[in-house]
């Protein structure tokens, strides 16, 4: 029974020293059936990081985005969300999720924009009342994207750059100190895309952690601060610079990919 | 309506040309939004007279007290029947079936468009059918069950067995839909077909096997004549339950529905709602099934949300809408059926699509879709 106690304590202690990382993967590999999607990858991304996932067309980026934040989990090696392994993390409030094509769900349901941000607060609330705690949230992350104007509209009479200030909102109504966004751009014009990441700058700055997916390599590069490059195993990771400076988009989307005289 | 269709088209012209008139939008939504709920009021408050109404009719098969009250209390529905035969001009809304009918029928109307909506946009549309023909094979099972015991075989104790069978299928199948590539309505075709076979075969062979006497085209096709006092009260109980679990589902439901991979990771247990909610689909087939029929069931789940869909502009309307839809279309079906002496089913059902057809004709809903992208 001491030696339990003791072994108790001294974990404990090693973890408080341990400084906990938002994002941790040792050694990930995940498949579907035989197919590897992703292999042995770790990274790991510190809180107040903003990551780039970058890789061509099926190269395990949203697998891994996935495991990142514990929708799936991996066949060998572990990831951990704020220090807890992701398959048992519960804090379901620090992680806000925007799956890719996402905001299309409004097209066919008739939903408000504030009741799309109040969903941020529905892990808050569980099963009792939704109070003026709750409602207060919602308005504050509705003026930081600046749509308390559009605060009633349903949905679909929105543009692609409003729905993804409607879903960053959702994750700041929720206090989320992660976000997870995967392509968020895809659909939205040139001029919202860049005020959508002049927001997530902003976002970052106040010190949001922020992970997500970009096939644009030239606005990814110009906002992130690090950049994890991947074709089924990582090929670079590493901050923006040293990403420019490396050879390790030649190397993930194959030399003679088209892409490349582009952004070489 | 016109006023509100007028308001509609304005309203979204004017977002098209994002050049909104913030003062009249408010005004007309004000004007909109209230009469919703003033008919949503209304809707409540029929559903708990008739909510009584089953009280009252349970309360008059006991001796003593209970039994006096519960006599007076159904007499006044009678009474009230008669000043709506007099009002119509017919001779029947006094009699105790149909008022039963008509219990079931605004509780119906209630739970199924309820819990229709978040079906409809978890594109589980086809469940429900699916479910109502499993229900069917309940009955059959129910006849079997009923015979080799020695019951009396009543509509309440065959819908207790369907609804016990239903809920089993809708947990299969929604196993089955997780444990299989397949796209998602093919289990959903194959379970169909496989109950209703399950149900031809058991009602064939329990037929000749035991002597309790079964009216399978009631079943089919809705018949208020099989609305037994008992029917109408296991209606009841449903509907409450139901519709207690939706309020307290609410949030958890809504965002499943919305964005099942955001509930997720939100740490939601997505698996059991979704459970729950096809289990509360089975429960509001398997008490829709006497008065519309396992062919039409579907269509009181479907049909209002989907009409909904075109004009409402929020979730929260959207289950508002739903509701007074499916109440209108089953007082408006039934009391057509009532005078044109057809079967009820098929008018409910009829009313429905035509408060559809209606919706989509004055939303345009798809068109600003479209343009607006």
């Amino acid at each position: 029974m001491p030696d339990i106690i003791t072994l108790f304590t001294i974990e404990q202690i090693v973890q408080n020293r341990e400084h906990v990382s938002a994002v941790e993967l040792n050694d990930v590999t995940f498949g579907y059936g035989d197919t590897v999607a992703v292999e042995g990858v770790s990274l790991s991304v510190e809180e107040g990081e903003f990551l780039g996932i970058l890789g061509p067309n099926g190269s395990g980026k949203t697998t891994l985005l996935h495991l990142m934040i514990g929708l799936k989990q991996p066949n060998r090696g572990v990831v951990r969300l704020f220090g807890q392994r992701a398959a048992e993390f519960e804090d379901g409030e620090r992680v806000g999720y925007v799956a890719q094509r996402a905001t299309d769900r409004g097209d066919a349901m008739p939903i408000s924009v504030r009741e799309t941000v109040l969903m941020g607060r529905f892990p808050h609330a569980g099963h009792s009342r939704i109070g003026g705690e709750d409602r207060a949230a919602v308005e504050r992350a509705l003026d930081r994207v600046g749509i308390t104007d559009l605060a009633d509209r349903p949905i679909d009479r929105l543009s692609g750059g409003q729905r993804q200030r409607t879903f960053i909102a959702r994750a700041l109504a929720a206090e989320a100190d992660l976000l997870a966004l995967d392509e968020p751009t895809v659909g939205v014009d040139v001029d919202s895309r860049t005020a959508f990441y002049d927001l997530l700058d902003e976002l970052n700055a106040e010190g949001m952690t922020i992970v997500l997916i970009e096939h644009d390599v030239d606005i990814l590069t110009t906002h992130v601060d690090t950049v994890a490059c991947l074709n089924r195993r990582l090929y670079h990771h590493g901050d923006t610079a040293s990403f420019l400076e490396s050879d390790a988009i030649e190397e993930a989307y194959g030399r003679r990919s088209g892409v490349l005289d582009h952004h070489v | 309506m016109s006023q509100d269709t007028a308001d509609q088209t304005d309203e979204s012209a004017d977002t098209l040309a994002d050049d909104v008139g913030p003062n009249r939008l408010l005004s007309s939504g004000r004007l909109r939004s209230g009469l919703e709920y003033l008919g949503l009021g209304v809707t409540g408050a029929l559903a708990v007279a008739m909510l009584a109404l089953v009280v009252f009719d349970w309360l008059q098969t006991f001796p003593g007290t209970p039994g006096a009250v519960g006599e007076t209390g159904f007499e006044a529905y009678e009474s009230a029947g008669r000043v709506v035969d007099s009002l119509l001009g017919t001779n029947v809304f006094w009699v105790s079936t149909t008022l039963r009918a008509v219990a079931t029928g605004v509780l119906v109307g209630v739970m199924a468009p309820l819990v229709g909506a978040f079906l409809v946009h978890r594109q589980m549309a086809l469940i429900g059918e699916t479910l109502a023909h499993t229900a069917f094979a309940g009955v059959a099972v129910g006849v079997v069950v009923a015979g080799a015991l020695g019951l009396s075989g009543s509509a309440g104790q065959l819908l207790l067995v369907a609804l016990v069978v239903s809920a089993a299928a809708a947990l299969g199948l929604q196993w089955l839909t997780a444990h299989t590539d397949t796209y998602g309505d093919v289990p959903i075709a194959i379970t169909l077909a496989g109950s209703f076979a399950v149900a031809t075969l058991v009602i064939s062979w329990g037929e000749g096997a035991f002597p309790v006497a079964i009216d399978i085209r009631a079943f089919l096709f809705g018949d208020s004549a099989i609305i037994t006092a008992g029917g109408a009260r296991l209606v009841a109980v449903l509907t409450v339950v139901v519709v207690a679990l939706v309020v307290v589902n609410y949030k958890q439901f809504l965002f499943i529905t919305f964005d099942e991979q955001a509930a997720r990771v939100a740490r939601l247990n997505v698996g059991w709602y979704n459970s729950l909610l096809v289990v509360m689909t089975a429960v509001v087939v398997v008490g829709s099934m006497q008065i519309l029929g396992v062919i039409l069931v579907a269509g009181m789940l479907v049909i209002p949300s989907a009409a909904a869909s075109q004009l409402a502009g929020s979730f929260r309307e959207l289950l508002v809408l739903s509701v007074l839809f499916g109440q209108v279309s089953v007082l408006a079906g039934l009391v057509f059926a009532l005078l044109a002496d057809l079967p009820n089913g098929g008018a409910i059902i009829l009313a429905g699509v035509c408060i559809y057809l209606a919706a989509v004709a004055v939303s345009g809903r798809s068109a600003g879709q479209l343009s607006v992208h």
